[in-house]
């Protein structure tokens, strides 16, 4: 057991500046019982192994003393050069054996999702998270290092450097944490908030739903189902259901993942039961209490595994628009008593429109 | 729509269906438009009140209209001064009864207030007290009724009466009797609206605070929250679960299986056990079976302990779901933990100012709710199952002394005319000389019969004239689920879509095959795990809750008994949807949306 990696079940309190984010939040889930896909993280000293051990450091510093931020074409010239310089380094051998280890312990050639899992300190903005990669249906230990490599390399995409420099944040203090995770073989998948994002109500679940993996919902490149839940009385209470033309499926030969167009008698159909509805929606629920706050939720439900038992949490993060700004000031004084009464009767609710 | 003409017609101009022409006739002339009337009746909205009388009425059947209606009134206008609300105006048109809320005017609103809050408010911190007073009042009321006996006139006046020198005939207590009954019944009515406007009241303030706080909350959530599960009102099925348990735990319900409830009774009895089983049953009798399988307001209503056929059937069907192993009691502490459940989910949701108030009044809610519920059993079922007894034995007795050939005819009089006919029937044992009846009403009540048959061929109009912009009325809208999008639904009942609106009254989506039934002596037909289609339900249909899927009614609001009873048993309904009885046919597949309130009939 090394430093490098930990599994998402012995991720501690302690650790959650080595694992970042979304490791953190799959460790906890997984602590606390929720279903999630197994895998491990790949902590930020194996990527500080990565840049002490190789050179990797000097060779940065060196690249970035001759970039002008203000500059795209310089920005950009920089940012290849740095991660051909990540992909020119081998990882330090002690690293890449944790990694390789932790792999083949999971299984026979799994495929696995490789995704990067940020720190605190580098992403205060959440709408930043996706500027570093996600690999799916990665196959074999040889291209799992590959990309966890590729994954520390896109913390020095032109952007995410540009995004640093004009927030004073440091270009080379950065750390990365990598999520390598057993692919869910998702049947449907998609996103569940615990409060209808459109008016902040948080009496509702509001889920968004489609066939194969959430990716396409996330990215919005199909409409998904729009499904609302009661969250008290755990109640479908609305759903609308959109052409779902296009699914990201596994091509399981070429070890990837492919768009396949939806046949015309899926596309229009209700892509979860009632009953799958609600069960996401109290999965979500569970982890908004677990949380103590607003959550945003991906999930999916796993074709390899029986009814019952598969549906499974990707990834759980905090609602940070309705969260910051409530919807409005709050009340802090009510009628009470008789003359609550008779407030209550002389503007009867079902009254107004 | 123009603007001129109005959404729904004046009933003035709803003319009476063929053989019904001088219905007018049957009901005094304060419940009927009158003619000179007419300019000011068509300005009001009246809603037809089907969801307590769907039937048009037989002449004595009017009282539970009149002693109801004008109890409700005098409670918000006269006792409490409910600021904005006074009661509400009632017609019989056509055999249906049509309702007008009486609005205060708003200049006059704010004076009452004071007045509401001391008068209101002293039941409201007396409630406890006051309830228990309740209870013995309408008891020694139900216990006075019970007594009274109604016993032909003898050939004649004892010979003790005459040596104690009593100076008065048969005939004193017959007539005595009979207005007392009539009194009983109509203070028994008073009671009645003693504590419900009060108990709506305080519903209405939580009902209003919980949708300030949660705009989208559906309804169901918040009745959940303060509804009672021990309620009376559900006690007599309860009885029956119990007895059913019993029965297979004391090894007689092989005997209870056969034929009428009586020789079933005899059966048991005989056995080594049946004496403790039928002691059970004996004991749950009273009062729990005084119980309509209607709703109380109608003279041919039936209650169980005049037909015990009807609990044995009931009792059977649980009979036979112990012995398959199956539960049948309502988990109670689940229930409760539950309706604690939401109540705290939704608490949690809240700001520390807003989850203050929100205690103080869910905690009212819940003090003054149980008797909206309750009430129903001591009043419809119990006291009125005991004054339709007594009406049905004066009239069994006029019927053998020759003023009407069938049993029930007295019911073809109103009120007033039964004073008269005991007068007559007194008059001519006094004279020595022949009472005038019989020669007159066997024809009168064939005629009024025809008028009433005729009557009821034609479904009464949802709604007269306009309605106002936005309804406002508070006892309206808690009473009868009337607003002003209930309003929208009625007008829209005649498209030909398999989809219908009604109010999402208990939660929970199922499908399944429809059971069309339009009166209470057809629940027997709904087979296992259909979905009931009714008019309107009652509260004592009850044990067939346990058979079905979901409830779908034409009539009916929040608080009606469907839903009530539906949220009580868990069963999805959709209430209020105009026309579904009619729309559906039994054995049509469809689907019952709770949540939504929408109904679809898939094929």
């Amino acid at each position: 057991m090394t430093s490098f990696t930990l599994s998402f079940d012995r991720i501690g309190t302690k650790d959650h500046a080595r694992v970042g984010g979304k490791c953190a939040s799959l460790g906890e889930m997984t602590q606390a019982g929720v279903a999630v896909p197994t895998g491990f993280a790949v902590t930020t000293d194996a990527y500080l192994a990565m840049f002490d051990e190789t050179g990797l450091r000097g060779e940065i510093e060196t690249q970035l003393a001759s970039t002008t931020f203000d500059d795209v074409v310089s920005l950009e010239r920089s940012a290849q050069a740095i991660q051909i310089r990540f992909r020119s380094h081998k990882m330090p051998p002690e690293v890449e054996a944790a990694l390789r280890a932790d792999y083949n312990a999971m299984g026979d050639d799994l495929p696995v999702a490789v995704r990067s899992s940020a720190t605190a300190e580098d992403l205060p903005d959440a709408s930043f998270a996706g500027q570093q990669d996600t690999y799916l249906w990665v196959v074999g230990a040889d291209a799992v290092v590959e990309h966890v490599r590729d994954c520390w390399a896109s913390l020095f995409t032109a952007r995410a450097m540009k995004y640093r420099h004009n927030n004073n944040l440091g270009q080379i203090d950065v750390l990365m944490s990598v999520a390598v995770q057993k692919m869910v073989n998702a049947q449907t998948a998609g996103v569940a908030m615990t409060l209808d994002p459109l008016t902040g109500d948080r009496t509702r679940i509001v889920i968004d739903a489609s066939y194969g993996l959430g990716e396409l919902v996330v990215s919005g490149i199909v409409t998904p189902d729009n499904y609302t839940v009661e969250k008290v009385l755990m109640e479908v209470i609305d759903r609308k259901i959109f052409d779902k033309h296009v699914e990201l499926v596994p091509d399981v030969i070429a070890a990837t993942t492919v768009e396949r167009e939806v046949g015309a008698d899926r596309r229009q159909a209700q892509c979860l039961t009632d009953a799958q509805i609600i069960a996401v929606a109290q999965l979500a629920k569970a982890l908004e209490r677990q949380n103590k706050c607003p959550q945003d939720v991906e999930w999916a439900f796993d074709a390899d595994m029986p009814e019952g038992e598969n549906l499974v949490a990707l990834q759980s993060r905090p609602e940070t628009v309705w969260s910051q700004n409530p919807v409005e000031p709050a009340k802090t004084s009510f009628s009470t008593g008789m003359m609550g009464m008779v407030g209550a009767l002389n503007n009867p609710v079902g009254s107004k429109k | 729509m123009d603007a001129t003409t109005p959404m729904f017609p004046s009933a003035y101009d709803l003319k009476a269906p063929a053989g019904a022409e001088g219905w007018e006739d049957l009901y005094p002339y304060y419940l009927k438009f009158q003619p000179a009337l007419r300019e000011k009746e068509d300005q009001k909205f009246w809603f037809c009140d089907s969801q307590h009388w769907p039937n048009p009425f037989k002449p004595f059947d009017t009282l539970t209209v009149e002693f109801a209606v004008k109890c409700l009134g005098q409670y918000n206008t006269r006792h409490y001064l409910v600021p904005p609300a006074n009661g509400v105006d009632y017609r019989i048109h056509n055999g249906y009864v049509y309702m007008s809320p009486i609005g205060v005017p708003p200049e006059k609103i704010e004076a009452r207030i004071p007045q509401f809050m001391e008068r209101a408010g002293h039941y409201f911190q007396n409630w406890p007290t006051l309830l228990e007073n309740w209870h013995k009042k309408v008891k020694a009321n139900i216990d006075e009724m019970e007594a009274i006996e109604f016993e032909k006139l003898p050939d004649v006046v004892p010979m003790a009466w005459v040596k104690d020198g009593v100076g008065l005939d048969n005939t004193t207590a017959l007539t005595e009797n009979y207005d007392r009954m009539i009194q009983l019944i109509y203070r028994t009515w008073q009671y009645h609206f003693e504590f419900l406007n009060l108990g709506y009241a305080a519903y209405l303030d939580f009902f209003g605070f919980m949708k300030e706080q949660f705009p989208t909350i559906p309804d169901q959530a918040i009745a959940k929250m303060v509804q009672g599960h021990d309620s009376d009102l559900f006690r007599p099925d309860d009885e029956l679960k119990k007895l059913a348990r019993l029965a297979v735990e004391l090894g007689v319900a092989g005997a209870l299986k056969k034929g009428s409830a009586e020789e079933a009774l005899a059966a048991v009895n005989v056995l080594e056990n049946g004496k403790k089983w039928v002691a059970a049953w004996e004991a749950a009798k009273d009062p729990w079976f005084n119980y309509t399988t209607g709703n109380g307001f109608y003279s041919t209503d039936k209650y169980w302990n005049e037909n015990l056929d009807i609990p044995m059937g009931y009792l059977r069907d649980y009979v036979a779901r112990v012995q398959a192993g199956e539960t049948i009691e309502r988990p109670m502490e689940a229930l409760h933990a539950e309706r604690d459940r939401i109540a705290s989910e939704y608490q949690e949701m809240m700001s520390p100012e807003a989850a203050e108030a929100f205690q103080g009044k869910l905690g009212l809610a819940r003090t003054v709710y149980p008797y909206v519920e309750d009430h129903n059993f001591y009043i419809e079922h119990w006291s009125m199952g005991v004054f339709w007894k007594k009406m049905r034995a004066l009239s069994k007795l006029l019927h053998e002394e020759g003023f009407w050939p069938t049993e029930d005819g007295m019911f073809y009089l109103d009120r007033n005319e039964v004073r008269d006919v005991i007068f007559d029937y007194g008059n001519a044992w006094a004279t020595g000389g022949d009472w005038a009846g019989p020669a007159y009403w066997p024809e009168e009540i064939a005629r009024r019969k025809g008028i009433i048959d005729a009557l009821a061929t034609q479904a009464p109009q949802p709604a007269l004239n306009n309605p106002p912009e936005v309804i406002t009325e508070p006892f309206t809208i808690m009473l009868w689920g009337i607003t002003s999008d209930s309003i929208k639904n009625w007008i829209g009942s005649d498209d030909d879509s398999g989809d219908m609106v009604g109010m999402a009254a208990s939660p929970g989506a199922v499908e399944g095959i429809a059971r069309v039934i339009r009166s209470p002596e057809h629940l027997n037909e709904i087979q296992q795990g259909e979905i009931l289609v009714a008019p309107v339900t009652a509260p004592s249909w009850a044990p067939v809750f346990g058979k079905i899927q979901a409830t779908v009614t034409d009539i009916g609001g929040m608080m009606s008994h469907a839903a009530i009873v539906c949220r009580e048993y868990g069963l999805p309904a959709v209430t209020g949807t105009g026309s579904a009885s009619s729309k559906i046919k039994s054995g049509d597949r469809i689907r019952v949306d709770g949540n939504t309130g929408k109904v679809t009939i898939l094929s």
